[in-house]
């Protein structure tokens, strides 16, 4: 590459690079009073949130965060890849447009309009399952007792249908680039459609789905106000995945508000908006690791590119 | 034969019919059925006309390819030698909007008969493409499995046949301490005889190969050839080429196609040196194609 276009590109990427660090400090300032006053391990670890009582352990909150979000990529990511895998192999050619649109309308559907669905409507039909499920499994971890209304399961719910679209559409683009060659060679050897997407379509397009689910986790991570109204804002960890919770983004859309006043509510909520942030880069960095891993066993130990973050600020 | 349009051809899982692959009986390994010498079969196409939608790109053909022959297709770019062979194995009905007219007889059997089972058919005609197609994730060995797992066989039953069709395929050798390596590690050659091995381990009936040498440099396209020859002494093979010196090399009887039209088939050695045809005459000869 001819060295002015590289200057541009290296300046590009490390000027982004900057920007994400100038966010880590600045967020980290704002956040010092609570650290200082409580100690970093205390506010991540505690399992309180209760503000009025100067209580701030955000424990509850990422925990919520994970376990809401780990379900929505539980439910969401078979159902998109399903829906993909439909689309661009087993659906009769005059439906896919059709079925395509309808899958991504879901993405038009702003969040609010999802969380409001799902208080009115999802709540109530639901939970007589729930309860049919937590009694009938509650030999299993994490279920079993009275289920609550709002809970971790219904937001895991909600999250998935909301990142059903992206995870689909994008599965779909890497399904789309599976060669024809290997699609034949595997019906030529006399696969039925089901076992060529086994043998030749899945394995081709395992780590681009893998960075598709990423990308769902993160919409799920830093979703707000959909989680908000149906995960029940509860001050402590919940003990099944039917009790109600709380997450990180919807503890600082519902009270940002009422901490103006008092600086070290203030400060705690940037601080958990700082711990939403390195969740998710951690989150996304584990799955990178992950999908290059995927990627470099595919190749068979054959060099693999640079990343291309690293590659590009050295 | 009417057209039939491709969905209620493919999905169907149909009854079990005489079109099956001959499985070697439990106490015969599959080097000893070799051994005792496992024999082609062979194909005749009746009136075979092939469409892309509207566009008819084959135009009725009648062609016998002889068992544990090698039959050589040439003719120009477009003139439609891979549709027939697609024909051959059900493949063309794979692409949206295109069927076939006209029979496929397997000893007789025919192919497109409602009561066929399609991924029968297909294991009994194996298929070598072009580029080498070895699947991304599998090793050497699963890749030589794969077909075997598909059509049930696994177990001690499955190394043999793999083995054996390693041998079989020249490769065995290469790649006997490194079985659990990726396919796609191999060379392009490698690579290539690592598909024919894939092919012949379900033991097919039939070979069908679409220009297998096109993208292998000569050293490897010289190994494909003697492999070919060996191989038609358990199966009838149908070659495509582009290569006239190749078809002269490995084919007992060579088909001239042009534009949709078989226009001669007979002995290779009389369709180089003395062709009825005065268009195979020109094409042989390199005045055209
Ligand atoms: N997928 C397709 N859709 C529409 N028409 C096609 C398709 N594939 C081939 N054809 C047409 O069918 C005719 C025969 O093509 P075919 O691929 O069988 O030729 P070929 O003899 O194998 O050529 P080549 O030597 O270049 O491989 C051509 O005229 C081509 O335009
Ligand atoms: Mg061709």
């Amino acid at each position: 590459m001819d060295t002015p276009v590289r200057r541009i590109l290296t300046g590009v990427a490390a000027l982004i690079l900057v920007i994400i660090a100038f966010f880590l400090i600045r967020l980290y300032i704002e956040a010092r009073p609570v650290f200082s006053a409580y100690g970093a391990t205390h506010f991540v670890f505690d399992n309180a949130w209760l503000p009025s009582k100067n209580l701030y352990g955000a424990w509850p909150l990422i925990a919520g965060t994970l376990i809401t979000s780990a379900i929505a990529l539980i439910i969401g990511v078979p159902i998109a890849v399903a829906a993909a895998l439909f689309v661009t192999e087993l659906c009769p050619r005059p439906l896919r447009a059709t079925l395509t649109i309808l899958v991504d309308l879901l993405a038009a559907v702003p969040s609010v309009v999802y969380g409001l669905w799902a208080v009115f409507f999802l709540i109530p039909k639901i939970k007589p399952a729930e309860q049919w499920f937590s009694d009938t499994f509650s030999f299993l971890p994490f279920v079993g007792g009275q289920v609550a209304g709002p809970n971790y399961f219904i937001a895991g719910l909600l999250l998935a249908t909301m990142i059903i679209p992206i995870v689909s559409a994008i599965s779909r683009e890497v399904l789309a680039t599976v060669p024809q060659e290997h699609k034949e060679a595997a019906l030529a050897l006399g696969a039925t459609r089901w076992e060529m997407i086994r043998l030749a379509v899945l394995p081709y397009s395992r780590a681009g789905i893998s960075g598709a689910a990423m990308l769902g986790l993160g919409r799920a991570l830093g979703e707000t106000i959909a989680v908000t109204l149906v995960i029940g804002n509860s001050a402590h960890l919940g003990s099944t995945i039917f009790s109600q919770g709380y997450t990180l983004a919807a503890v600082i859309a519902n009270e940002f508000g009422e901490a103006a006043s008092n600086p070290v509510h203030r400060a705690s909520l940037i601080a958990a908006g700082l711990v939403l942030f390195l969740l998710t880069l951690v989150v996304n960095f584990i799955a990178r690791f992950y999908v290059t891993r995927a990627e470099k066993k595919m190749l068979g130990g054959a060099p693999v590119a640079e990343p291309v973050a690293t590659g590009a600020a050295a | 034969m009417t057209p039939e349009p491709t969905t209620t051809l493919t999905d169907v899982d149909l009854p079990e019919t005489p079109l099956t692959t001959p499985e070697v009986p439990a106490h015969e390994s599959a080097s000893e059925a070799a051994a005792n010498g496992k024999n082609g079969r062979r194909l005749s196409l009746q009136d075979l006309k092939a469409f892309y939608g509207d566009n008819e790109a084959v135009h009725g053909i009648n062609l016998e390819y002889n068992p544990n022959e090698v039959t050589a297709m040439i003719g120009p770019s477009g003139c439609g030698k891979s549709t027939v062979l697609r024909c051959i194995n059900r493949m063309h009905e794979e692409i949206p909007g295109a069927y076939s007219t006209g029979k496929v007889l397997l000893d007789g059997l025919d192919v497109y008969a409602s009561d066929v089972d399609l991924t029968a058919v297909r294991r009994a005609i194996g298929m070598v493409f072009q580029k080498p197609t070895p699947f991304p994730t599998l090793s050497i060995f699963d890749n030589v499995a794969a077909g075997l797992k598909l059509a049930g066989i696994k177990g001690v039953e499955a190394s043999d046949r793999v083995e054996w069709a390693l041998k079989g395929a020249g490769l065995w050798n290469e790649v006997k301490d490194r079985l659990n390596s990726p396919g796609i590690g191999l060379s392009g050659g490698q690579q290539q005889r690592l598909c024919i091995a894939r092919t012949i381990a379900v033991e097919p009936e039939l070979i069908l190969m679409d220009e297998p040498c096109s993208a292998l440099d000569p050293i490897a396209t010289l190994r494909v050839e003697e492999l070919i020859q060996e191989l038609k002494e358990q199966f009838t093979i149908v070659i495509v080429t582009h290569n006239m010196q190749q078809a002269a090399r490995v084919a007992d009887r060579t088909a001239f196609f042009l534009l949709g039209d078989l226009v001669e088939v007979g002995p290779t050695e009389s369709i180089f040196t003395n062709p009825t045809d005065s268009r195979t005459e020109e094409y042989v000869s390199g005045k055209f194609g």
